[in-house]
């Protein structure tokens, strides 16, 4: 049972940390000063949501703390969702993922926080405020960016066409001893939420759902996009240069 | 916007009379505070949002060398800590370009003369990161010696500039205190470590003693500024406050200064000559990283345009809805 909460925390730990670094990088180069401080705020929450799981993964015993955790472990030791590894890319892409992964996200922290693990309860209830708030101002932005220029319309469509096929995902089976004893929510379960979120954002920014299409998989087995090793190399360059450094 | 009101002048005396000069001079002198609608003569005005928004262009230019680690801080708790400490700096920047703005002078236009080249940043930023140690040095340092500048600016004759100063202030003691701490952490871990602090300490602080800009004997701005109450210690005096104030700290370290004749002597700690040939070609553009620095702003100024147009469009078909 141990493992398999450990699995279930450094997924969603892993999640929080990828696209926590993602969004990190736009920081000094955000299309303007505003955006910049939210961007930046984002990426706090998720970073702040990936150390609260690591450090309860590694009081579990997945390892020795939230550090050897997040810098010691390779890209397939990995168990993120591929569609929060993929590049920044442009601002449309980097709005659209956050949209599709919030919008999921909002209601599996809710779902989470009634969580019979009372850790991961209280985790997933700060989590929960958080993922609203993103799933706002990444909706609000989407919203823009469909319904302002034809170009912000055009690359906004690109980037839905682009993220999509790394949706399906997020839906692929939790745990089922973890589902079946109330530690988490079935992923599956949450597809009509989304749903009826992403439509409802989609309508008002005027853009298309894209249609149904092969979904990529591999992110929680550990096989991921040729991006994330060089994303892990880049962020556990200096710790893994000092073992056993402190920081 | 509470700024764009402020955009037209009142008609104010038509010529600076004697008369309005003095009685400005008088209120300066009574510590007064000068606030945006205030008549001010147009020196003072152009002093102003010369000083405020290079202040503002550096916060937003110094994002970039230490946003060159975040990526790479080398714990999770470093990595949120510098991430936020960054994030502080784009809202410093934001609150003084929203302080320039009530002297007249729109965000945009200010950061068009950034982008332009016709505008300064703090020439300590054209000085590149190369370990994670500099983010140790540049919050001990760099920060440190902003705070010596911006402690008197809190009590500066403009007001809303005053008053944004309070505030950077506080968050800027605090990064300080944390850089430090990096500093500490790394000279108490193993050697290498503690030669990555030697190194960046080597690297940072003659460009640091620069930051406090040329020496009194050669200052072009300091006489009237001193006058208007905008500046209230010289260049020279507050770089030797930051030279007694900082080198206590790095003997604490266990780490040595790159000046062979630093040495206390009645009471202060006496530097070395400093590079002032340096310190004038940075300014002039040839420094280590001015080409890209500017560039990278260039770069996400103009890759941002379409967003921002976006916004302006999205927000005009909505108020042609509402209306």
């Amino acid at each position: 049972m141990s493992d398999r909460f450990s699995g279930l925390l450094l997924r969603r730990a892993d999640d929080a940390l990828v696209l926590g670094h993602r969004l990190s990088e736009w920081t000094g180069h955000a299309p303007s000063l505003e955006e910049e401080l939210a961007l930046a705020n984002l990426a706090l929450d998720l970073i702040g949501q990936a150390r609260a799981l690591y450090a309860l993964a590694a009081e579990k015993g997945a390892g020795e703390d939230e550090d050897s955790l997040a810098y010691l472990r390779g890209d397939r030791e990995y168990t993120n969702l591929l569609l929060l590894e993929l590049p920044n890319g442009d601002f449309a892409v980097t709005i659209a993922r956050l949209f599709l992964y919030a919008a999921f996200m909002d209601p599996f922290w809710r779902a989470a926080a009634g969580s019979r693990d009372r850790d991961l309860a209280a985790i997933a209830a700060k989590a929960e405020k958080e993922a609203a708030y993103h799933l706002r101002h990444a909706a609000e932005w989407l919203i823009r960016l469909g319904d302002g220029t034809e170009e912000s319309h055009r690359r906004a469509q690109a980037a839905l066409e682009r993220l999509w096929p790394y949706t399906g995902e997020m839906f692929e089976p939790e745990d089922e001893v973890l589902v079946a004893a109330d530690v988490c929510p079935e992923p599956a379960g949450l597809r009509e939420a989304w749903n009826r979120t992403v439509d409802a954002v989609l309508a008002e920014a005027t853009l298309s759902r894209p249609a149904e299409c092969w979904m990529q998989s591999g992110g929680r087995a550990g096989r991921h996009t040729e991006h994330l090793g060089h994303m892990l190399a880049v962020m556990q360059s200096v710790a893994r240069a000092h073992p056993g450094g402190k920081w | 916007m509470y700024s764009q009101a402020l955009n037209t002048r009142d008609a104010g005396p038509s010529a600076e009379d004697a008369d309005a000069l003095a009685r400005f001079q008088a209120r300066i002198d009574a510590e007064e505070k000068i606030e945006p609608n205030d008549w001010m003569p147009e020196a003072y005005r152009r002093t102003l949002t010369r000083q405020i928004s290079q202040h503002a262009h550096s916060e937003i230019v110094g994002m970039l060398p230490e946003g060159n680690w975040i990526t790479r801080a080398p714990s999770l708790r470093r990595k949120a800590a510098l991430l936020a400490k960054v994030q502080d700096e784009g809202g410093h920047g934001l609150y003084l370009y929203a302080a320039a703005e009530t002297l007249g002078t729109a965000r945009e236009e200010l950061v068009e003369q950034l982008l332009s080249g016709r505008a300064k940043y703090s020439s300590i930023f054209n000085y590149p990161t190369l370990s994670w140690a500099d983010i140790g040095a540049i919050g001990w340092l760099v920060d440190g010696a902003a705070i010596m500048n911006q402690i008197p600016l809190c009590r500066c004759s403009y007001g809303p500039y005053a008053r944004a100063m309070i505030r950077v202030c506080k968050e800027e003691s605090f990064h300080q205190r944390q850089g430090y701490e990096i500093m500490l952490t790394l000279c108490r871990g193993t050697e290498a470590q503690k030669a990555m602090a030697q190194d960046a300490l080597n690297r940072w602080w003659w460009p640091c003693l620069m930051m406090f800009g040329p020496p009194d004997t050669a200052s072009q701005h300091s006489d009237a500024s001193m006058k208007w109450k905008i500046k209230r210690f010289t260049n020279d005096d507050l770089r030797q406050k930051f030279v007694d104030a900082t080198v206590p700290q790095g003997l604490h370290l266990g780490l040595t200064f790159p000046d062979p004749e630093l040495r206390l002597e009645d009471g202060h700690w006496r530097f070395g000559a400093i590079d002032w040939d340096e310190f004038k070609r940075v300014v002039a553009g040839d420094g280590p990283l001015n080409r890209e620095r500017l560039a990278a702003r260039k770069a996400a100024h103009e890759e941002g345009a379409w967003v921002r147009e976006a916004a302006l469009a999205f927000a005009a078909k909505r108020r042609r809805k509402a209306a």
